[in-house]
């Protein structure tokens, strides 16, 4: 698989989109570091756009790439190889590449203005978020046929995760109110990988006092060790089941 | 050598190939013809386990490929458009096909590589390719290892003449070594001198499976497309 994923890799990392991608981040972060005097400001307004711009290159590039490929997939497969070889070697491929990308991209400013536990924690969630969102990427693309559709599935999704899921936890904190919902709003972010990931970055600064009683609960939980582990077992779950989903449709799909 | 038992494959409520069976040898030559849509490239894409049967089997020499990946070593497919990376290079696609068929290399047959002159082209990118080059990139890797079973999808289309002579020479020059070889092609002159058996195939259906000769002896006609429309008419009546 080395052998493919080098290859595979070597084409990635070519195009022009991924190096933008990375300029971008970079430029970006080192805007948001500069203009604000303290990091830890600028932390939180690079999460605000991390959490929301990676999923959605990372989903949408990945799922372009996949089709653009797929007679060279088709090629792949017509060569002595396992067919589950060729979608884990593209995951890791566009994992590794994007990846890279944030590393790169967030990674080095991080690391000259803020290099505290909360800017690790940034970029390690941005990078599993990444993994996450090419995993989901993979699943999409293997399952629909046609690349508009893909592409708008995996848009959907992305704005699902992305917007439309903290839509639906606002309307049911305000709708059921009356009731404590504290526990079933942390059952709620747990199940969303883009909230998990803001939740596990927010709770490293001091600000979780800011978001009253759920937030002193989501301290209380996810701000311990068990609760880290319980984060990350959450998120390795969503970036593994869509892509071992993925090689088993793609095992029996008809190229 | 390949022996093909019954296979049967729907898209919907079409099928592309119905009740398929065909038994072939090595150092047979078989042209699959038919119009567009009767289920060449289903039958193809079968034996290259790129699309699975609903029914019937495939054995090669022997052993099922439904499921299987170990028995593509011995195939060598060149596909109708190749299409690869865009930023690989054309000797770096060689290299990693290379390196994916490591057990095979020892045995390398890089005739059409050198008769191609690769070597010359291989700095370029693949995105760069003309149609025809890329073609040409895709025969070298189907003959690189010398493979028991030549699967060629149009091999001829999209090539200058000069290229499409020497590649029928290395086609003719493989089939003489034992090889079963596999070809599609609308183009009757290359059929005539490439192929010892015709595979005639209408909505999934084999028409007839014959020797060229034996065809053309029965007919009485001498020229391939003569004899075929002798036999289609035969059969329509």
């Amino acid at each position: 698989m080395l052998r493919l994923i080098k290859y595979i890799l070597l084409d990635i990392i070519q195009n022009r989109m991924v190096i933008g991608y990375t300029l971008f981040l970079l430029a970006v972060s080192l805007g948001l570091f500069s203009l604000n005097d303290d990091p830890t400001k600028g932390l939180v307004s690079l999460l605000n756009i991390a959490l929301i711009v990676t999923p959605l290159v990372s989903i949408v590039f990945s799922t372009i790439h996949f089709y653009n490929s797929s007679e060279f997939i088709e090629m792949m497969a017509a060569q002595p190889l396992r067919r589950s070889l060729i979608v884990r070697a593209e995951f890791w491929s566009l994992s590794l590449a994007l990846v890279t990308a944030v590393v790169i991209g967030m990674g080095i400013p991080i690391a000259l203005y803020a290099s505290t536990s909360t800017g690790l924690a940034l970029l390690a969630v941005t990078v599993v978020l990444t993994v996450v969102f090419v995993s989901l990427a993979m699943y999409a693309s293997v399952r629909t046929r046609d690349k508009a559709k893909g592409i708008g599935g995996v848009l959907l999704l992305w704005f699902l995760f992305a917007l439309l899921y903290d839509a639906f936890v606002l309307l049911f904190m305000f709708m059921f109110s009356d009731y404590p919902l504290e526990k079933a709003v942390l059952a709620m972010v747990a199940l969303n990988p883009i909230d998990l990931a803001r939740v596990t970055v927010l709770l490293q600064l001091d600000m979780a006092a800011l978001m009253g009683y759920t937030g002193a609960l989501f301290r209380e939980f996810l701000g311990t060790v068990n609760g880290i582990i319980f984060a990350s077992a959450v998120l390795t779950v969503w970036s593994a089941v869509p892509v071992v989903a993925a090689v088993n449709v793609f095992n029996r799909k008809d190229l | 050598m390949l022996d093909v038992r019954n296979l049967t494959k729907s898209f919907g409520k079409m099928k592309a190939l119905d009740n398929f069976s065909a038994f072939m040898e090595a150092g047979q030559s078989i042209a699959l013809m038919g119009p567009n849509g009767s289920g060449k490239t289903t039958f193809i894409k079968c034996l290259l386990g790129l699309a699975t049967p609903d029914e019937g089997e495939i054995i090669f020499e022997g052993q099922s490929v439904l499921g299987a990946w170990e028995y593509r070593r011995h195939i060598g497919y060149m596909p109708q458009i190749g299409r690869y990376p865009d930023h690989i290079k054309v000797g770096q696609i060689i290299d990693m096909v290379r390196e994916i068929r490591q057990n095979e290399a020892e045995n390398l047959d890089d005739d059409l590589l050198k008769a191609f002159h690769i070597d010359q082209f291989s700095h370029k990118a693949m995105r760069t390719l003309s149609g025809g080059m890329r073609q040409k990139v895709s025969a070298c890797l189907a003959f690189l290892f010398n493979p028991k079973m030549l699967i060629l999808d149009e091999p001829t289309a999209g090539l200058d003449p000069l290229s499409a002579e020497v590649l029928k020479e290395k086609v003719l020059a493989e089939k003489s070594r034992d090889k079963l070889v596999i070809l599609t092609s609308h183009i009757f002159s290359d059929l005539e001198e490439l192929t010892s058996d015709i595979l005639y195939i209408i909505d999934g259906k084999i028409q007839f499976y014959e020797p060229i000769d034996v065809l053309k002896e029965r007919t009485g006609e001498p020229k391939l497309n003569r004899v075929l429309a002798h036999v289609m008419r035969g059969q329509n009546n």
